[in-house]
């Protein structure tokens, strides 16, 4: 029996090295064989199952945003070895070698863009570089891309995808929990609307700041998100955790997101919840913050 | 009950025994001696405890006999009353909060709790909270500034607990929503780091105005273990993971991260915690006083730009 009949038969059995390298993919999820090509026009969606492969920054900005409108903010910002951090590999290595593989300079791309007209504020992380781990740079960059959509009163959206705080950078990134949610808080005080899309893998100090700090939360299906990793939880409690524990659907059931939609309906729902939302931002700005706020508003004038 | 007592620290303990003992000899020359050897006592502390690795101060933020939030809260205030639940779910022990007096003025405190004994232990989770610990902190933390109370807030986890109710409840929105609140409470908040700053289930309550460290108090963002068995799948090499988590007291200052060290009496405040206890006081007492005239506008941004500035990065800037 070929492979290619094999996988027709459903039989789940498939090492990676049986599958020819670049042209096919296999689902992790159902075990599918998929024609590489055909995939990415799927947006990498399995068509059988709605697994949601993993894509890269840049290819979910293109998903989500009109052709060639996305203008890229504090691209040159890149980490620093603050703390000399100690390790078996040198943290500016681990940087150095990210940034060669995945093109980018940091794990999240930030900018303005518009959003089948709509201008907004966009931001996605990038699990390929380092895991996605917030350390300084996220921190700053997050919060200057709130910071750019109370100033120009225009939506954030942020895509999430984190195993949570660097670990080298140790307390500066614990810390960008904290400076990232003040960020947040700005932009929910000036009634700006921030819709956080939550992806495969979101955990740790990613999920426990913005990313459950949206007005709307929308998650991928079947994405692992949670604060502690299963791993942690497993060791901790002793025995095996339930099925689909801490995926999307089980988060949904627990009242934690308001929705799961695929990358397929992801435009087209946050067009309706943005335009909804900005029609009472565009005339209100809680006055108890106007107040609060006097720097902040000096600077959207 | 008997002194528990950490390896590097029996020298000093075998000096004071001595001294006990000729104390309680009573006889007339050995007063001289008595005071030869307390001098030496001071001296032994200064050495012993001032030139500790970073894994020792580890050891010593989880010292069996570290003052805990209870201690403090016993040690600092006149009055206090404990609330508690979160009005959701239930009451989470591994947190405590009320409202508390300090000669006239009037606070709301909250705090973790890890507990002394095993059986305490076990009630207050060893420190770890649930989502109701953080909801009830957020509640408390509301009520305090409707009704203008300052709030103290004691720093004492390994970390939130990692537990599947805890994950079904929404742990990571619970955190994150402390986290976002926190900028809006208008209301001086004074954060006292008093033994194990361990990682969200600390920072959740641990946003304030004015953060105060103890020096044996340690502070990161993964327990030194969790971080060996990352980088070198050895729990063994959690002391190397300590020194690189760079997560001493000195090491937050410097980073920013805090405002003030706090200065351990005697060595370590197990040593003598009612003297540490009053000092940790006077601090927290001269930082409200500093912070409670500010008009809500200045303390609330002033409060997001000390977060703001907080971080190292390269590169072009804008
Ligand atoms: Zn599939």
């Amino acid at each position: 029996m070929n492979w290619l009949k094999r996988a027709k038969q459903g039989i789940k059995t498939w090492r990676k090295r049986d599958i020819p390298d670049g042209l096919w993919e296999k689902c992790p999820s159902c075990g599918e064989i998929l024609y590489r090509k055909e995939l990415i026009k799927l947006l990498s969606v399995c068509p059988k199952c709605r697994y949601h492969f993993r894509i890269d920054a840049f290819t979910y900005i293109g998903i989500l945003t009109d052709r060639n409108s996305f203008t890229e903010m504090d691209a040159g910002l890149v980490s620093g070895d603050p703390l000399g951090f100690r390790d078996s590999r040198k943290y500016r290595d681990r940087v150095k070698d990210a940034r060669r593989k995945t093109g980018m300079n940091s794990a999240i791309a930030t900018g303005t863009a518009r959003l089948d007209g709509r201008k907004v504020v966009l931001a996605v992380m990038n699990f390929g570089f380092m895991g996605g781990s917030m350390g300084s740079v996220v921190g700053e960059k997050i919060t200057r891309a709130a910071r750019r959509a109370v100033q120009e009163r225009i939506p954030l959206i942020i895509v999430s995808s984190s195993g949570g705080a660097r670990m080298q950078e140790s307390i500066l990134s614990l810390m960008q929990m904290a400076k990232t949610s003040a960020a947040i808080a700005l932009v929910s005080n000036n009634a700006i609307p921030y819709i956080s899309i939550i992806t495969n893998p979101t955990t740790g100090g990613v999920a426990a700041s913005f990313a459950f700090q949206g007005d709307v939360i929308i998650a991928e299906p079947k994405a692992l998100i949670g604060f502690a990793g299963p791993r942690v939880i497993r060791e901790t409690v002793g025995e095996e955790l339930p099925e689909g524990f801490q995926r999307s659907e089980f988060l949904l059931e627990h009242g934690m997101i308001d929705m799961i939609r695929s990358r397929q309906e992801l435009k087209g729902v946050l067009g309706f919840v943005l335009d909804s939302l900005m029609r009472g931002a565009a005339t209100r700005v809680k006055e108890e913050h106007r107040e609060h706020d006097r720097t902040t508003i000096s600077l959207i004038r | 009950m008997g002194v528990r007592m950490l390896e590097f620290e029996s020298p000093v303990y075998e000096l004071e025994g001595r001294i006990e003992k000729l104390k309680r000899g009573g006889c007339s020359e050995s007063s001289s001696e008595v005071a030869r050897l307390e001098e030496r006592l001071q001296d032994l502390e200064r050495r012993i405890y001032r030139d500790l690795s970073p894994w020792d101060r580890v050891l010593l933020a989880r010292h069996p006999q570290r003052p805990t939030t209870r201690d403090y809260i016993s040690m600092i205030c006149d009055d206090f009353l404990e609330l508690h639940g979160d009005r959701c779910f239930g009451d989470d022990t591994a947190i405590i909060g009320g409202i508390a007096r300090i000669e006239e003025k009037r606070l709301m405190v909250v705090g973790h709790e890890k507990g002394r004994n095993t059986k305490e232990k076990i009630r207050r989770n060893f420190g770890m909270a649930r989502p109701e610990g953080f909801r009830k902190t957020l509640r408390l933390m509301r009520m305090a500034e409707k009704y203008s109370l300052p709030i103290v807030s004691f720093i004492d986890t390994p970390g939130a607990y990692p537990g599947v109710g805890a994950e079904e409840r929404g742990q990571s929105r619970a955190i994150a929503e402390n986290l976002k609140e926190i900028f809006d409470i208008a209301t001086p908040v004074v954060v006292v780091i008093i033994g194990e700053g361990g990682s969200g289930g600390a920072l959740a309550l641990a946003v304030g105005d004015r953060v105060l460290m103890l020096e044996n108090a340690v502070y990161s963002v993964i327990s030194p273990e969790g971080c060996a068995a990352i980088l070198w799948k050895s729990k063994e090499r959690a002391p190397d993971a300590a020194a690189s988590l760079r997560l001493t007291a000195r090491d937050c200052l410097e980073c920013g991260v805090v405002d003030t060290v706090i200065e351990e009496l005697h060595g370590a405040s197990h040593r003598d915690p009612e003297g540490n206890a009053a000092v940790v006081k006077r601090e927290l007492l001269a930082f409200i006083k500093e912070l409670e005239d500010l008009p809500a506008d200045v303390l609330l941004g002033a409060r997001r730009e000390k977060y703001f500035s907080i971080g190292y990065f390269e590169g072009k800037g804008i």
